[in-house]
């Protein structure tokens, strides 16, 4: 099974997904290495180039990718699910956020 | 890699550019008519219109001049007529480019009027026309070039693939002797650290961070929701969700070379390596703005599929999203999708980003190129008197 999504650093909440995947699919997760970091199934349709929860993460905790936080969780997120602007917020430009 | 054989023209300053131009420059908004009825007239010259130049002040004006005088000095222009209102601002646009030695005229067209301005901009730029004609590509090295990258229409293959693949391309040029911009004040948000410490000195990262505090400070000072303009929609429609992965991304374009300077919008690089240019992160705006700093040719990065070009300089599209090259492939000039594939690795798409950049350093068309994209965008830093 050739790889589903790349993640940049091992230590990422998140993997991006280099095509469309569909709930219920088997996504092989790899590095930029190509080093072999598991399967994790989709909980949700994700489209290409989104983010797949490598993990299950609380509302609040800060998302990691680039080994580095990209936003804070603005719920609960399961492994297998999309990460994206529903789920995740800016950190940086909380104060301009209306909400 | 094998050497490349690269050809361009050498400029009276020495300074080597990759296409031959005759620029008819407009100074302001009103004399865009005239500078296209010489456009119309002539073979092989191009009028590049835009819609200011009347009633600017300040920084604002300063910036104006630096745009339309460092358009003209570009070395991909062999030489201008400027076309003013008034002689005063026309004279100080021509006496700017003249310092590079091209050949360079001004008309102004109160006391003449349209017709009889044409006319006697159109004579000599059928001058200037003939003799850009008779120059002769001749061999240039590698670290001649002077270049710039943005990447636009950002999304996740950016970080993944395009980015580093152009950061790896600078920094082989660059070992070369090359000199390259980048900017993008608020888009590298969450990432300027990374910037700062790749800074050659800890002057030149304190110049970048005060840049970079400055326009966070203007964008704050607005009130406006930021979440709404960064990311785009674009962006997020290609998976980016905040700014801060957005920044990781774009920042990938430096690879590992030390930043040299910091220049203001415009401002020409004083010496080879990589320059962080105070920009707008909107495509045609920076690409603009690099042009008129000296780049000859940009490295254009996109996921979602920015169509952006320019008159002056060569705008090479680089993508690996493979969405956007099989739905827009009119506008791709590189195809790096084996990346995400991990089909190719980085130094075999440098590789591939570099055998394009030779070709269109020779003469190629780009994408941008043939279908027309001549985005001539000024910065505009506040509303007119």
């Amino acid at each position: 099974m050739s790889h589903g999504a790349l993640m940049h650093e091992k230590v990422d909440d998140v993997a991006v997904v280099i095509q469309d995947v569909t709930a219920g699919d088997e996504v092989k997760i790899v590095t930029l290495e190509g080093e072999d970091m598991g399967v994790v199934r989709a909980v949700q349709d994700i489209p290409l180039g989104h983010k797949i929860a490598l993990r299950d993460m609380s509302a609040g905790k800060e998302v990691i990718k680039y080994g580095r936080p990209i936003g804070r969780a603005t719920k609960d997120i399961a492994k297998g699910a999309h990460v994206h602007t529903h789920n995740v917020r800016s950190i940086r430009w909380e104060a301009s956020i209306d909400e | 890699m094998n050497k490349l054989n690269l050809t361009g023209y050498r400029r009276e300053n020495g300074r080597v550019g990759v296409r031959n131009y005759v620029l008819i420059i407009p100074v302001d908004d009103i004399s865009n008519a005239a500078a296209e009825g010489v456009a119309s007239l002539i073979r092989g010259t191009y009028a590049l219109t835009h819609p200011y130049g009347r009633l600017q002040f300040g920084e604002d004006l300063e910036l104006t001049f630096d745009t339309l005088i460092g358009t003209g000095r570009n070395p991909n222009v062999a030489a201008a007529v400027v076309i003013g209102i008034e002689p005063e601002w026309t004279n100080r646009i021509v006496e700017g480019i003249a310092e590079t030695g091209k050949p360079v005229a001004g008309f102004s067209i109160e006391r003449y009027g349209d017709l009889k301005t044409i006319e006697m901009a159109a004579r000599k730029a059928k001058e200037f026309t003939q003799y850009a004609s008779e120059l002769q590509r001749e061999p240039i090295e590698l670290g001649e070039l002077w270049v710039s990258a943005k990447c636009g229409e950002s999304d996740t293959t950016l970080g993944l693939a395009s980015n580093p693949t152009v950061g790896r391309v600078l920094e082989r040029l660059i070992a070369q002797g090359a000199t390259a911009i980048f900017g993008e004040t608020s888009e590298v948000t969450g990432a300027e650290d990374k910037i700062a410490a790749q800074c050659i000195n800890q002057e030149v990262a304190d110049a970048f961070m005060k840049t970079f505090q400055d326009y966070q400070d203007f964008i704050l000072s607005t009130g406006a929701n930021l979440m709404g303009s960064q990311p785009t929609k674009g962006n997020i429609r290609g998976g980016l969700t905040t700014i801060e992965e957005k920044a990781l991304g774009n920042v990938e374009k430096m690879g590992r070379n030390k930043v040299m300077s910091v220049l203001k919008p415009a401002e020409a690089p004083k010496g080879p390596g990589l320059h962080f240019m105070d920009t707008s992160s909107a495509a045609a705006e920076m690409v603009t703005l690099c042009a008129a700093a000296g780049s000859v040719l940009h490295f254009f990065t996109t996921g979602q599929g920015n169509i952006i070009g320019n008159p002056v300089i060569p705008v090479m599209k680089i993508s690996a999203n493979p969405l956007t090259v099989s739905t827009m492939s009119e506008h791709i000039d590189v195809d790096i999708t084996g990346l995400l594939r991990l089909e190719m690795t980085l130094d075999d798409a440098a590789d591939k980003v570099m055998e394009v950049m030779a070709r269109t350093v020779n003469g190629r068309l780009t994408a941008a190129e043939a279908l027309r994209h001549n985005e001539f965008v000024l910065t505009k830093l506040y509303r007119s008197a």
